[in-house]
């Protein structure tokens, strides 16, 4: 049997040289060797990828960023490696966070638990991603995009606006253009207090917002565009939106 | 004090020093001689008239009463309950026959003497009222300063880095466990009975120490404590709870070191506690900060009423908590 390549991140030193512990204790029955640390969420988004790793050991509580929203970047790796979460909250958290759909060890670990939680990953495979989102219970910090074999991230905060295209969505910041593979839909729905809708195929940051200019009227209606903080670009309104564009912007 | 005590709220005189007390006694009086100038007054405009003339024969013995009690306040504590009463209806009553000689004479002594006495016995009545509603709040607050300080995350971590040591440094854990078990003595203490502030500050460097194995070079705590009486009575885990709140909400969350700063302090007669954190406005998150808090202030307004204060907030990018409390001491307080 293979050694199993296993990545362990926590932001507690001890809790990493136990985890390393026990994985020693259980090599008979797991043979595993530790490809990779990291101390916090954002190290772990950086060198997860080229470590090669198979299975995540990830703690949720991390500065940063949190395990969850770690594990909810990751998967979208080509080869995205299986994640058990470690966790020192009691046991009602976890139902609060809908672990259980999840593979999840509480803190302290016990060998015979780690095993059998590595043994049921490797069988699983990478984790979905569809059950990560619904554990997250709160949106993401960052936004994120698979480049070869790593991982993009950009701050929802320098996020100016997102907007539809055929098969993907154009993300905008000050500085360029990421593609992300998520739905308008999703994404107006995960970070409502954020943004809003100015078109069908379109999402504004509301913070963003510096204006509204007339656009030159076709059809006798006045047509409105949106103006963005640093962005020269100038996004159309649609008449559907106008009237909540229009209130929010009173509103401030 | 060592025995089960079946009594567990035992009547017990009020605290002649407390301002609470104090306020309590001046508003109480004055209130019972407006009702009766409006109810001895002949017509109603008259009786602000009545009361004014009431009040310059009343208030000086007000004043000397309370004045004298806050004299008398160390002595009176020592004595049981009753006997306390008495000794404090017996220096009413010879301010109340001394002041009225002084001024009147003999005639009517008898009727000051009676109103003192109503006086005196209405007030120690509402007081003792007073202390009894507060009571089970009393033991109200011990369960929630268990329940509030038992933070699961916390002790769960704990236990996962003493087993981290064992094997690597077995001295260290078995030190870690010894603070975990002080910890948790006083958690699971009386929280009705003071502590010296030598014993919060013991027990705020053992937490400190726990906390600094879990986050190694993330954490470092400054300790401004030269001024600080140690002597000085407080109720358990008043501070413990706030440098909790300190390192989860101001050093847990960052990558990089955080400081916290711990500074005790004696100002004349006020104890001062300071507890500064980095402050993260997107971690507010979570919740629990100013639950603890609020039952930090609760148990503050319990034990000292309105002498002790509790401020919190953001100041120069530092999150900052400060309590105030009366310095007291042993000598001051029947134990």
């Amino acid at each position: 049997m293979s050694e199993l390549a296993i990545f362990i991140a926590d932001d507690e030193a001890p809790a990493r040289g136990r985890l390393r512990e026990l994985l020693d204790d259980i090599a008979q029955e797991v043979p595993t060797r530790v490809v990779g640390e990291a101390r916090n969420g954002l190290e772990a988004i950086e060198r997860v990828p080229e470590s090669g790793a198979q299975v995540l050991l990830l703690d949720i509580q991390m500065p940063g960023m949190g395990g969850i929203e770690v594990a909810r970047h990751l998967a979208r790796l080509p080869q995205a490696p299986a994640v058990v979460f470690v966790t020192a909250h009691d046991r009602h958290a976890v139902e609060a966070f809908e672990l259980n759909a999840l593979d999840y060890l509480l803190k302290p670990v016990r060998g015979e638990r780690l095993a059998a939680a590595l043994r049921k990953a490797m069988a699983a495979g990478p984790t979905a991603a569809a059950p990560l989102a619904r554990a997250a219970g709160q949106a993401r910090e960052y936004l994120s995009a698979a480049e070869r074999n790593r991982i993009v991230l950009v701050p929802l905060r320098d996020v100016l606006y997102f907007k539809a295209e055929l098969k993907y969505v154009t993300l905008r910041t000050r500085e360029r253009e990421h593609l992300i593979e998520e739905s308008l839909v999703a994404l107006e729905r995960e970070f409502a207090d954020r943004f809003v809708r100015i078109h069908r195929n379109c999402l504004v940051a509301k913070g963003a917002i510096r204006g509204f200019e007339r656009a030159a009227d076709e059809d006798d209606e006045p047509r409105w565009l949106t103006v963005l903080d640093g962005l020269e670009e100038r996004l159309p309104i649609s008449r559907r939106q106008w009237p909540t564009l229009r209130d929010l912007v009173a509103e401030k | 004090m060592t025995s089960i005590r079946q009594n567990v709220y035992p009547d017990a005189l009020p605290d002649f020093r407390n301002l609470g007390v104090i306020a309590r006694v001046l508003l109480g009086v004055n209130v019972l001689a407006l009702a009766a100038a409006v109810y001895a007054a002949p017509a109603w405009p008259q009786f602000m008239e009545q009361f004014v003339g009431a009040a310059a024969y009343l208030e000086p013995l007000l004043l000397g009463s309370v004045v004298l009690l806050y004299a008398f306040a160390p002595l009176l504590a020592r004595l049981p309950y009753w006997p306390g009463c008495a000794a404090v209806l017996g220096l009413v009553l010879l301010l109340a026959a001394g002041s009225h000689a002084w001024w009147l004479g003999a005639s009517g002594i008898l009727r000051t003497l009676a109103l003192a006495a109503l006086l005196v016995a209405l007030l120690l009545g509402y007081l003792r009222l007073l202390a009894k509603a507060y009571s089970p709040a009393l033991a109200e607050a011990r369960l929630q300063a268990l329940q509030a300080r038992i933070r699961p995350h916390f002790l769960f971590n704990s236990l996962n880095a003493v087993l981290a040591l064992i094997r690597r440094d077995p001295k260290r854990a078995e030190r870690t466990l010894e603070d975990l078990a002080d910890l948790f003595r006083t958690l699971m203490s009386d929280g009705r009975q003071f502590v010296r502030l030598a014993d919060e500050i013991a027990l705020l460097e053992r937490y400190a120490s726990i906390e600094q194995l879990r986050l190694g070079d993330r954490l470092r705590v400054v300790w401004e404590l030269d001024a600080a009486p140690p002597d000085a009575l407080l109720p358990p885990l008043l501070l413990q709870p706030v440098l909790e709140n300190a390192i989860y909400h101001g050093v847990e969350p960052g990558t990089d070191t955080g400081e916290v700063l711990v500074r005790i302090e004696q100002r004349g007669q006020r104890v001062v506690a300071r507890i500064e954190n980095p402050y993260y406005p997107d971690h507010q998150h979570r919740v629990g900060n100013r639950m603890a808090l609020a039952n930090i202030g609760e148990r503050l307004q319990l034990f000292f009423d309105a002498e002790a204060s509790l401020e919190a907030g953001v100041r120069n990018g530092r999150y900052v908590v400060q309590v105030e409390l009366p310095y007291r001491s042993r000598e001051a307080r029947r134990a």
